[in-house]
């Protein structure tokens, strides 16, 4: 009995041995990503280059599915008290992942643990004051940024008789264009759009400074309330309602659902995020180029920065993690900020390099001169000084505000009622959304 | 028959049997175009000449969203794990139910009951909680985590209970009056007897434990015991790209296996069910 | 459920029970358990702060009225769901039984269906019905209908019911084919004898004597379009256009899993309990009844 009792623990033991060993050498990091498709790709490449550059920490990549589950399985993992070192969470997470204090581990006391130094001032400005605590430290690790932009289908521009260097600025030359491409049956849908919410509410209220919640949208405390039914929101929702009468422009479905039908055509103006970029210039068969987004010149002149879109990465706390482990969760994050990397991932994803210093690099190189529109983005996202308007959003329950936004939105759309009406009812349900997560973080 | 009602007849079945098949068939075909085709949104009928090429790479490689882990593997996990999940309930739910049909003692009742009510608790109620309850058993990113809970079964025990009901009393006075215990009994009575039952069990739990996401979803974070239907909706999933082309080719290959099984134990499964309704 | 006949012993039976019950309760009552308690409280999604509120999530519920709709739509989903395939495989498995040529070939072109996962059937029906991809949603734009479904709510509900429907199709079709063929060959003789013509004779003769599994049908067809077309409903139109096709267990998802409100979801999840605890009941009542007879 005693005697098989040893076999067994030496065969254990053995057995054990190897991986042991490799565990001493090397502290293993689990990383959590939402990113599919090229661009999970290029996350797994990086993942990989960063375990070659050193032999201490190894990051083991999982991609979680989509952004929602990617979050919402870290956050179960974390309640069961096995969350991975790293958690990509996309922005509209931002606020809930704040508020989480013990779970998280802020970037700026990671890094200072670790002995990293990175200088918060590295980062672009639209993006570091999204992930920023008041105090201007950084709590989460800028990652894939991207913005809406304007996508056009050149072939189609030409078709219509309309210029394709003369490109659409204002709301007003957008529509002027839709008409003549209608017109000119050039492509069989005008206008469309991706993430309804985001690019339509978000990203308008952002460059022509009009507030979308309270207490500077939300970063100045939990107690903001949505601002929705301002008139210039009225205007705008007007406008696009009007679009859809004159039959040009089609709703494409919630969140990235109208993704497809830019590259295949189907649509001469798109609005998408950059991040798009990679997919466009694969399954184009047309000329097309990206611009900023259109502003209405009747209601401001020189329009604001864009807000950012994407995700960032967190560290994740908990029970009995050693240190060295959050020190290799620092080395990660300081590998992706070095100038190289953040140049590579920028030109191979087509999201805005997260510092100014691999933006500037991307010029001197000649990379915009190459690739005509590629800087469409990182230009509308740092053309202003932020205004309180335009650093960004930091509302609790977010992606239920981003829904029910659009679920009024479509209502309108579907002729169910006027964009009053929908303005109104996606603010008091939205104002609801964003009481429960003040009593439920407050208590 | 008229003549005339057969002819009807067959058109009616041709239209039930297109109305399954052509979803399949524009999958099937899609599979064997290049990614920039379906991507384009032109939904070809005819195949395509990338078909080797998708199957390779969907075998070996999978999808970028899968990070490099190829269908294969895949495969082999929601193999395992349909198997594994179909014996395990067939064996459990066989067990307990000839426990309660065959003995009479205290608790059976309850024994029963609480086996039952479990059909009343579906899993979006319990799935954060079950997570947690797998977590602190430490048996996350496991075949055992992802097996275990799933195997508890109160539709096949039902199933096997009601069978073993109709099993006449004439034959346990026999087995007893040969002086046979009740193990022995059930050997050589009950299994045997209960083989086509088994079959069709099989059957239904082979495609109930190879069809699983949600679970699955939230209980592997590691590529390596992934199954096919997760890796097929983590192909789909997410704000960027969709390989469309491997996706199908996936779903191709993730159809197979079920489909072969419902189609080759056609016979005793209808069979089975037959007898189970009785 | 009485035999007369019963072995003795306590060890066996124990024995036997252990590990269907050691996983019901490790699995079930105990996760079970701790959402029932859940829906009396307020937490944030990390659970870090915790407060016990009573019945108010309840209360919550029930006062909003996008929630009521929801049951409704949730209503019209499950009848439509449920009559259409449970038609459709009784039409199927009738010309099926009959004496034709290829019988069985029609038989397997029919039943293999019932292999096909729900998240699966989604994506098929993505290829053939989206606007600007799909094989029929291109042809319907091009017929000059405005094919939709992604803003139009009534459009999208008839996606989902039939592409729900048609995945349980197959499931209905074994059930009334196994019913028909149980059914003997003695009485429909004599009916012909008599002289009935074979559509009467299915409504006085057949149809009663299928009765059985047809209720039967009716209630596992309930439960599978109250909580098994969650994967078709998410991967087709997430609840959208506007909630027009958000079902109960939809919405209790999406709140749970996406807006992270345990609390709230939690108190939807008992409310379903409480539904299915109803159904589980009329078809275990009838079960029960069959077997006395």
């Amino acid at each position: 009995m005693q005697r098989r009792s040893l076999i067994a623990g030496t065969a254990a033991l053995s057995l054990a041995a190897p991986s042991l060993a490799r565990a001493q050498a090397r502290t293993e990091i689990q990383y959590w990503y939402g990113l599919a498709g090229p661009l999970g790709e290029r996350v797994a490449e990086q993942v990989k280059r960063f375990n070659d550059s050193q032999d201490r920490y190894t990051v083991v990549g999982s991609f979680k599915g989509s952004y929602i589950d990617t979050m919402t399985g870290a956050i179960a993992a974390w309640r069961a008290g096995n969350p991975p070192h790293i958690a990509q969470v996309f922005e509209v997470g931002t606020a809930t992942m704040m508020a989480a204090g013990p779970a998280i581990r802020p970037v700026h006391a990671l890094l200072a643990d670790a002995g990293v130094e990175l200088d918060p001032k590295r980062y672009i400005a639209g993006v570091r004051g999204y992930y920023s605590d008041t105090q201007g430290r950084l709590i989460s690790m800028p990652y894939n940024s991207s913005s809406a932009i304007m996508w056009l289908n050149l072939d189609a521009f030409q078709k219509a008789g309309l210029s394709t260097t003369e490109l659409p600025k204002t709301w007003a030359q957008v529509r002027a264009a839709a008409e003549k491409i209608k017109a000119a049956n050039a492509a069989p849908v005008a206008i469309t759009t991706a993430w309804p919410t985001w690019v339509m509410f978000e990203q308008m209220a952002a460059i022509h400074d009009v507030p979308f919640s309270t207490r500077a949208n939300g970063f100045e405390g939990m107690n903001t309330e949505l601002q929705l039914t301002a008139p210039f929101f009225r205007k705008h929702m007007e406008f696009l309602l009007g679009l859809q009468k004159d039959g040009l422009f089609r709703y494409g479905g919630r969140d990235n659902a109208a993704d497809a039908i830019f590259p295949t055509g189907e649509v001469a103006i798109s609005f998408n995020s950059a991040g798009n970029r990679a997919r466009v210039e694969r399954e184009a068969r047309f000329k097309w180029i990206s611009v900023p987004l259109p502003y209405h010149d009747d209601v401001i002149q020189s329009p604001k920065n864009g807000v950012i879109g994407g995700a960032s990465l967190w560290a994740l706390s908990a029970r009995n993690r050693p240190a060295a482990e959050y020190r290799g969760v620092a080395e990660f994050f300081r590998f992706i900020s070095e100038v190289d990397q953040d140049l590579w991932w920028h030109k191979s994803t087509g999201y805005v390099p997260i510092t100014i210093a691999a933006y500037e690099k991307a010029k001197t190189e000649g990379f915009y001169v190459q690739n005509p529109g590629a800087d469409a983005a990182v230009v509308q996202l740092s053309r202003a000084e932020p205004t309180p308007n335009s650093m960004g959003f930091r509302l609790g329950n977010f992606v239920e505000v981003r829904n029910v936004i659009q679920e009024e939105l479509e209502k309108a759309l579907q002729g169910q009622q006027g964009a009053t009406a929908a303005l109104e009812a996606a603010q008091r349900r939205g104002n609801v959304a964003l009481r429960n997560f003040e009593r439920a973080n407050r208590s | 028959m008229a003549p005339r009602r057969a002819w009807l007849t067959h058109v009616l079945l041709i239209l039930g049997v297109i109305a399954f098949a052509l979803p399949i068939w524009i999958v099937l075909i899609g599979s064997t175009h290049d990614a920039a085709t379906i991507g384009r949104g032109e939904v070809p009928l005819l195949p395509g000449g990338h078909a080797l090429e998708n199957y390779r790479t969907a075998w070996g490689a999978g999808a970028a969203a899968t990070a490099g882990i190829g269908v294969g593997s895949m495969l082999w996990n929601s193999m395992l794990m349909a198997v594994l999940v179909a014996v395990g309930k067939i064996t459990i739910s066989f067990a307990s139910a000839y426990a309660v049909v065959f003995f009479r003692f205290p608790g059976r009742m309850l024994a029963f009951w609480s086996i039952f009510i479990t059909l009343m608790l579906p899993v979006e109620v319990r799935i954060f909680p079950t997570f947690k309850v797998v977590s602190d058993l430490g048996l996350v990113n496991t075949y055992a985590g992802l097996i275990i809970p799933l195997i508890a079964s109160a539709t096949a025990t039902l199933l096997f209970r009601q069978f073993f009901m109709t099993i006449p009393d004439e034959f346990v006075e026999a087995a007893k009056m040969d002086g046979a215990g009740p193990l022995r009994f059930l050997w050589d009575v009950v299994l045997p007897l209960s083989r086509t039952n088994m079959a069709a069990l099989f059957v239904i739990l082979f495609v109930y434990g190879w069809n699983q996401y949600l679970w699955p979803l939230l209980v592997t974070t590691t590529a390596d015991v992934e199954t096919v239907v997760i890796g097929m909706v983590k192909m789909i999933g997410s704000e960027a790209n969709t390989e469309w082309h491997i996706v199908m080719a996936t779903c191709v290959l993730s159809l197979l296996p079920p489909v072969a099984v419902v189609v080759l134990m056609q016979r005793w499964f209808v069979k089975g069910l037959t007898e189970t309704e009785k | 459920m009485e035999r007369k006949t019963v072995f003795r012993g306590m060890t066996l039976p124990a024995l036997l029970l252990l590990p269907q019950l050691a996983i019901t309760i490790v699995f079930f009552f105990w996760p079970a358990g701790q959402a029932v308690w859940f829906a009396f409280l307020r937490q944030d999604a990390f659970g870090i702060r915790t407060s016990f509120v009573g019945f108010e999530n309840f209360a919550d519920l029930l006062a909003d009225p996008l929630y009521l709709e929801t049951a409704w739509n949730t209503l019209v989903f499950s009848v439509s769901v449920s009559a259409l395939s449970l038609s459709a495989g009784l039409l199927l498995a009738v010309l099926a039984d009959k004496q034709i040529r290829g019988a069985g070939a029609y038989r397997t072109l029919l039943i293999w269906p019932y292999a096909i996962a729900p998240a699966v059937a989604a994506v098929l029906w993505i290829f053939l019905f989206h606007p600007q991809v799909g094989l029929i949603g291109r042809a319907l734009n091009a017929a000059g209908l405005d094919w939709d479904y992604r803003l139009n709510g009534g459009q999208a509900m008839l996606m989902v019911i039939l592409a729900s429907a048609w995945k349980q199709v197959s499931y209905n079709f074994i059930f009334f084919l196994a019913g028909l063929q149980s059914i003997p060959k003695s009485v429909l003789e004599a009916a012909a004898i008599d002289g009935a013509r074979p559509v009467r004779r299915f409504w006085t003769i057949v149809f009663p004597l299928l009765s059985p599994t047809t209720f039967f049908l009716l209630v596992v067809n309930l439960v599978y379009a109250f909580f098994d077309t969650f994967g078709i409903i998410d991967a087709l139109t997430k609840g959208g256009p506007a909630k027009s096709t958000e079902t109960l267990i939809y919405r209790a998802y999406i709140d749970g899993r996406v807006n992270l409100d345990l609390g709230s979801s939690s108190a939807q999840s008992v409310i379903l309990m409480l539904v299915v605890i109803a159904l589980t009941a009329i078809q275990f009542r009838f079960i029960e009844r069959r077997v006395h007879y």
